[in-house]
């Protein structure tokens, strides 16, 4: 259900190690309670995101939250297509991603869950 | 119907259940000093007639720009009002509709609204105007909350040839945010050189207004590219709409975000309010104005209707994350400003600019020519201009309104080193003949 390769935060982003940047985005579990998304919004290329602080927000038909960076760094790359097309984090979470970050401390990556403990997390049968 | 207070019965059982035993006894904490011991000294009723003919009496110590020669300006403006205006704003369903909240059955206001927003895109040069603020001040302080906020930097910088009351308002504003207002003195024009040397890596947005306080035309382009090249957004304030009938729009030079005050567009004096505040921005930003904004869309069956679009999320849910408390407007104002500009169209707001700027002008040429008194800015001007006097302006104000004319303002008021200086607007209500009579009064005044 989880893509085995991923990491998971407990506010339901994903992020994705690649060498030595991480991409993120948010799970099927955020985008499936969330409803249609409906707006999405980045930060700046070269913005300094923390861990675990907001680094944007999803707006959904039902709510508005805030997306919370599963590791502290900077922000190398965003998806701007994203911004165009948010309904894309409903129909392809995991290629929808939002940001790239040159982490400035790897080792919070260690923090997050793997993909066993967030199905923990978020409830067998999602 | 009357209101129906407690009875004695039901006030003794709640002085019990208070723990006290009087009424007065609810009063204590006031400070004894400030407590009226005595009953209200109100003198006997009068009877209906003679009422009202004390009534008219204090109303008749007042005047208005009906019965004298206005030539007051400094950010409300003396505008002819077609009885268009009236007839339509002062229908019913428009004047006792209340805010939208229910979208959908008020189609009517929301239509209303959307044409105000179309034509203030139109105005301004912008591409989306919300559905109105509370006044132009106030309108400046939320644009500089919408900078820091957009920017994410903590300094606004506002030339003080910007209005005085938006700038202190703009003061309020922000005096318990974490915003820095840094004022950039302003001689007659915003110098752009500087404006360069002022903005730094820290400035959100430089604020100027044009035609400005004094009346001059600052330069936009310039200024904006000043902001520009520091990464600030430039913000232009516009007092009087009524200079765009023949100014080029702030958006055509690079303005970010457009403010103004309305009242200029078919709204009366008022006394000061309520008049209506204008934001208008580029489409980017769009999620980042306050207010709301009203959207034209289609039903099911295809039919055209009227939506609120966007509104400030943080009016319902997460308002700790709110960069602005403003969740209503003044749709009254906003709509006799769209019915008065409708009456006009396109040719009839240029008309009334050009009159304006042509009356203003010849008033301009023939008070400078006057022994003593001289043009204290070099700058174009629109409807309003600055001139240095022999005498003090308070004085010939006071003299001229003994001749039911009512002079320019008194600089000194808000700016002490320009107490010689008066700022006289003349709008195309002024005949030539009233033009030629002030002219006569100043020079019979030496």
């Amino acid at each position: 259900m989880y893509p085995k390769e991923l990491r998971y935060s407990k506010e339901h982003e994903w992020a994705k190690v690649e060498g030595k940047r991480v991409r993120v985005g948010i799970t099927k579990f955020a985008a499936d309670r969330l409803s249609d998304i409906v707006y999405v919004e980045l930060p700046s290329v070269g913005a300094e995101v923390k861990f675990m602080e907001p680094f944007g927000v999803v707006e959904s038909v039902k709510a508005v939250s805030d997306i919370y960076a599963p590791v502290s760094g900077k922000v190398v790359e965003v998806n701007a297509a994203l911004v165009e097309k948010p309904e894309t984090l409903n129909t392809d979470p995991y290629g929808a991603w939002m940001m790239v970050v040159e982490p400035s401390n790897p080792a919070e990556l260690d923090q997050l869950l793997d993909a066993e403990a967030y199905t923990a997390h978020v409830g067998e049968g999602h | 119907m009357k209101y129906i207070p407690a009875t004695a019965a039901e006030r003794e059982r709640m002085l019990a259940a208070a723990g006290v035993r009087s009424m007065e006894d609810l009063f204590r904490d006031i400070p004894e000093e400030a407590r009226l011991t005595r009953p209200l000294d109100l003198p006997p009723a009068l009877a209906d007639p003679d009422l009202l003919a004390h009534v008219r009496e204090l109303a008749d110590r007042n005047t208005d720009c009906d019965r004298l020669a206005c030539f007051l300006g400094a950010g409300a403006y003396d505008h002819f009002v077609p009885s268009t205006v009236a007839h339509l704003a002062l229908r019913p369903e428009f004047l006792t509709a209340y805010t939208p909240y229910q979208a959908e059955i008020m189609q009517g206001e929301l239509q209303a609204i959307y044409e105000y927003q179309s034509m203030m895109c139109e105005l301004t040069g912008m591409d989306v105007a919300n559905a109105s603020m509370y006044d132009g001040a106030s309108a400046t302080g939320e644009a500089a909350c919408m900078a820091v906020d957009l920017t994410k930097r903590s300094e606004v910088l506002i030339s003080t040839a910007v209005h005085p009351e938006y700038r202190q308002v703009l003061r309020t504003y922000t005096g318990h945010l974490p915003i820095t207002v840094r004022e950039l003195p302003a001689r007659g024009l915003t110098s752009v050189e500087a404006a360069r040397a002022a903005i730094t890596d820290a400035t959100a947005a430089l604020i100027v207004q044009s035609p400005n306080f004094f009346g001059a035309i600052e330069q936009g382009e310039a200024l904006a590219q000043a902001a520009h090249d520091k990464g600030a957004l430039f913000v232009v304030a516009i007092a009087e709409p009524i200079s765009l009938g023949i100014l080029r729009p702030p958006g055509e030079y690079g303005a970010d975000i457009v403010i103004g005050e309305g009242q200029s567009l078919g709204n009366a004096l008022n006394f000061g309010g309520p008049y209506l505040g204008v934001i208008a921005t580029r489409e980017q930003y769009v999620r980042r104005m306050p207010g709301r904004l009203v959207g034209r869309t289609v039903d099911t069956a295809g039919r055209p209707g009227y939506v609120l679009t966007l509104q400030t999320r943080e009016q319902h849910i997460r308002r700790a994350k709110a960069t602005s408390n403003i969740c209503t407007n003044e749709s009254l104002n906003a709509l006799i400003a769209a019915v008065y500009l409708a009456t006009l169209g396109r040719h009839g707001v240029a008309h009334v600019a050009e009159s304006c700027a042509r009356k203003a002008h010849y008033a301009r040429e023939r008070i400078t020519g006057l022994r003593g008194y001289e043009l204290a800015f070099d700058a174009p001007t629109f409807n309003e201009f600055t001139v240095r006097c022999p005498m003090p302006p308070a004085e010939i104000n006071r003299r001229l309104l003994t001749h039911g004319i009512l002079g320019g303002l008194e600089l000194g008021r808000f700016y002490p080193e320009y107490d010689d200086c008066w700022l006289l607007c003349v709008t195309e209500q002024r005949s030539r003949k009233e033009i030629d009579r002030l002219v006569d009064h100043l020079e019979a005044l030496r």
